[in-house]
């Protein structure tokens, strides 16, 4: 036992004098939790437009002031002709031009018929497509008020109520994901850096012909990470909570312990890789491309694993991050128990003894 | 009784499909209580047979065991009762002197207070700077460091892998000293070193080359092996000289050794006259020539030659 304490104690220090890799272990996910929060968003507001009234009357006006006033929103330009459309899209600046043709109102008024142009620049279509979405819907809410005093034989109401995000924050989407992102870097990046690293300057050449059993040095390794881990799963808890606003709503120690759980999978990736890459360089770059890639792509947190092609989405199945994702929304986001997560949490299990097997059984107790 | 035992060691790599010969048919034993020295150039397949006796390498074919214990099956056992120093400086850099010792004592189940006797000649030189990351050490001081961690657990067979590389003439005597005093103690050293003048300092030596055993013995009886008569020669024209010598048909081998050409003749009797011949033949200064005694080098040297 004293001589894992003291393993254990060694790869503290090691993490501690290493100053500059301490800092962004604790720093990286406040910088990324306030980067997704504020700089990072895929809300679209104050979108550059223009318009083109060729009727300039009432109707036209009001519409134009409707939109112009919109938070979604930033009236830059007036536009005289058709012709200027297509050299303001090029210059670049505008988003969505709006043009109403002669004689709007009248038409609008007398053969209750008339028409809005809405050109918008789908060379990003997510934010061509929200952007005529919301033009629309003022359009819509104007036409509602004319008739404010009529009554109209058939309607129907769509009453839209967003359940557990009200306000539609993005951050009720990106705090999981950060979690699950910065949990695998942490966890098995470090871990595989922190074993090739006794490979590469020759110290494991030594603890090798030492009594020490290859399973203790393993577990001694990653559980200076796994503290790490927990301070981050904390700072980001924190930062959600009191910086973003993003609720717990579920309990706090499921989360803490799913989090945790999370973590050891992400440990034994680690040491996973660190078994079968020789040089610092090489564990990094693996790390990387068979971790934080899929991480980021197939955790359903930047794009929704539905809307992938089913192969993609069989794929997304062996990304440990995914499952974690999904447990962190139900259980932080959605309030709910141990009850809705439990198949998730198996498969996590699952993957953790399954990869820890793997990987005791593939430590080298010689040099290959 | 022999406390480590090779027998019919082979060991190759392969290096982008070309097989290259480590170690081949390698076999001889080492007493209890001795000091063998593996003596042979950079690349002699040194390190290689280290790791295998230290069981971190499997050799392709053969036997070994170390006091009594396979180096394959019993490896667990070995490593509880060895102690090695790599070549190469193997120990944490970020963490203080102390700390290194510290760590290697308990992973070994010990404390540095239990076996300080042990390394206390060679660590009280750097407990000074025990407080120093060992990174920061001088070349010497990290090896008398990585000398101690190897040492702390007090091992029955010690493996020092070149300790002497690197250091300076004084380290490297003092080095030695406390070799001799742990041979006292009753350890077993295998030691290996580039250095042919270290070899007189091992009860007996391996000359190795190109992953072969060129000769085993104590440094006396490799020295009484010497078969050659030797001249040292000096000249100011030494380059000349040494062409000069080397045309004629009696002089079996003829190398600079510090200031000096050794001259090995093939045969007794006469050598004398033979030099002052060649002497005589061109114009040399300061010509300076009188019979020595083989040392280590010249051996190996013959030996290579072989």
């Amino acid at each position: 036992m004293n001589q894992f304490l003291v393993f254990v104690k060694k790869e503290c220090l090691h993490i501690w004098r290493d100053r500059r890799t301490l800092f962004i272990l604790i720093w990286m996910p406040v910088v990324q939790i306030i980067l997704y929060g504020f700089a990072l968003t895929n809300e679209v507001k104050n979108a550059n437009i223009a318009i083109l009234d060729q009727s300039k009357d009432q109707a036209t006006l009001a519409i134009s002031n409707e939109i112009a006033a919109s938070r979604y929103f930033h009236l830059i330009k007036t536009l005289y002709s058709f012709k200027d459309i297509a050299a303001t899209f090029r210059e670049g600046k505008t988003r969505l031009v709006i043009a109403f043709p002669v004689n709007f109102q009248n038409d609008l008024l007398h053969t209750n018929h008339a028409q809005i142009q809405i050109i918008a620049d789908a060379s990003d279509p997510n934010t061509a497509n929200m952007l005529t979405n919301y033009a629309s819907a003022i359009i819509n809410d104007y036409q509602q008020s004319l008739l404010k005093n009529e009554q109209l034989p058939y309607t129907i109401k769509t009453e839209v109520r967003m359940f557990y995000n009200p306000e539609l924050k993005g951050a009720y989407n990106f705090v999981p994901g950060v979690m699950a992102l910065v949990l695998m870097i942490v966890c098995a990046m470090m871990t595989s850096i922190a074993i090739v690293r006794e490979k590469e300057m020759g110290t494991m050449e030594v603890i090798l012909v030492s009594p020490l059993k290859p399973f203790r040095i393993i577990i001694a390794k990653t559980i200076p990470y796994l503290l790490v881990s927990v301070l981050n799963i904390a700072c980001i808890l924190l930062l959600g909570v009191y910086v973003l606003d993003v609720p717990i709503a579920g309990s706090l120690w499921l989360l803490i312990a799913e989090s945790i759980l999370f973590t050891i999978t992400s440990l034994s990736l680690g040491i996973l890789i660190s078994n079968s890459v020789r040089t610092q360089q090489a564990a990094m770059f693996t790390s990387m491309m068979s971790l934080f890639l899929p991480t980021l792509l197939f955790s359903g947190f930047l794009f929704p694993v539905e809307n992938m092609p089913y192969a993609l989405q069989v794929i997304s199945n062996i990304v440990p991050a995914k499952w974690y994702y999904i447990i962190v929304k139900e259980v932080m986001i959605k309030g709910l128990g141990f009850g809705a997560v439990w198949k998730e949490t198996s498969v996590l299990l699952l993957m953790t003894f399954l990869l820890l097997a793997i990987s005791i059984k593939q430590f080298k107790i010689r040099l290959s | 009784m022999a406390e480590v035992v090779v027998e019919h060691i082979k060991k190759t790599y392969k290096i982008k499909k070309e097989t290259f010969t480590a170690l081949s048919d390698i076999s001889f034993s080492v007493d209890a209580g001795e000091i063998f020295g593996i003596i042979g150039p950079d690349g002699a397949g040194k390190t290689s047979l280290f790791r295998i006796l230290t069981t971190l390498l499997l050799a392709d074919s053969g036997k070994a065991t170390v006091m009594g214990l396979d180096v394959v099956k019993q490896y667990k056992e070995i490593r509880r009762s060895i102690g090695y120093m790599p070549g190469k400086f193997s120990l944490y850099s970020d963490l203080t002197v102390q700390e290194n010792l510290e760590f290697f004592a308990t992973i070994f189940n010990t404390t540095i207070e239990a076996n300080y006797g042990l390394v206390k000649d060679i660590y009280s030189q750097i407990e000074p700077f025990k407080k120093r990351k060992s990174g920061q050490l001088s070349g010497g001081m990290k090896q008398k460091l990585a000398l101690s961690c190897a040492l702390i657990h007090k091992p029955t067979v010690l493996f020092l892998d070149e300790p002497t590389t690197g250091v300076d003439a004084v380290s490297r005597k003092e080095l030695w000293e406390m070799l001799h005093r742990l041979k006292r103690d009753g350890i077993t050293i295998l030691i290996s070193t580039p250095y042919m003048d270290e070899a007189g300092l091992c009860d007996r030596v391996a000359l190795f080359q190109k992953g072969r055993i060129l000769s085993i013995n104590t440094p006396k009886g490799i020295i009484k092996n010497y078969a050659y008569p030797l001249w040292a020669v000096k000249a100011v024209e030494m380059y000349q000289l040494m062409n000069a010598i080397l045309k004629e048909p009696s002089v079996e081998s003829c190398y600079l050794f510090g200031q000096y050409t050794h001259v090995a003749f093939k045969n007794r009797g006469g050598e004398q006259a033979i030099l002052e011949d060649i002497i005589k033949r061109g114009t040399y200064t300061q010509v300076e020539y009188h019979p020595i005694e083989a040392n280590i080098e010249d051996c190996f040297m013959s030996l290579m030659k072989d």
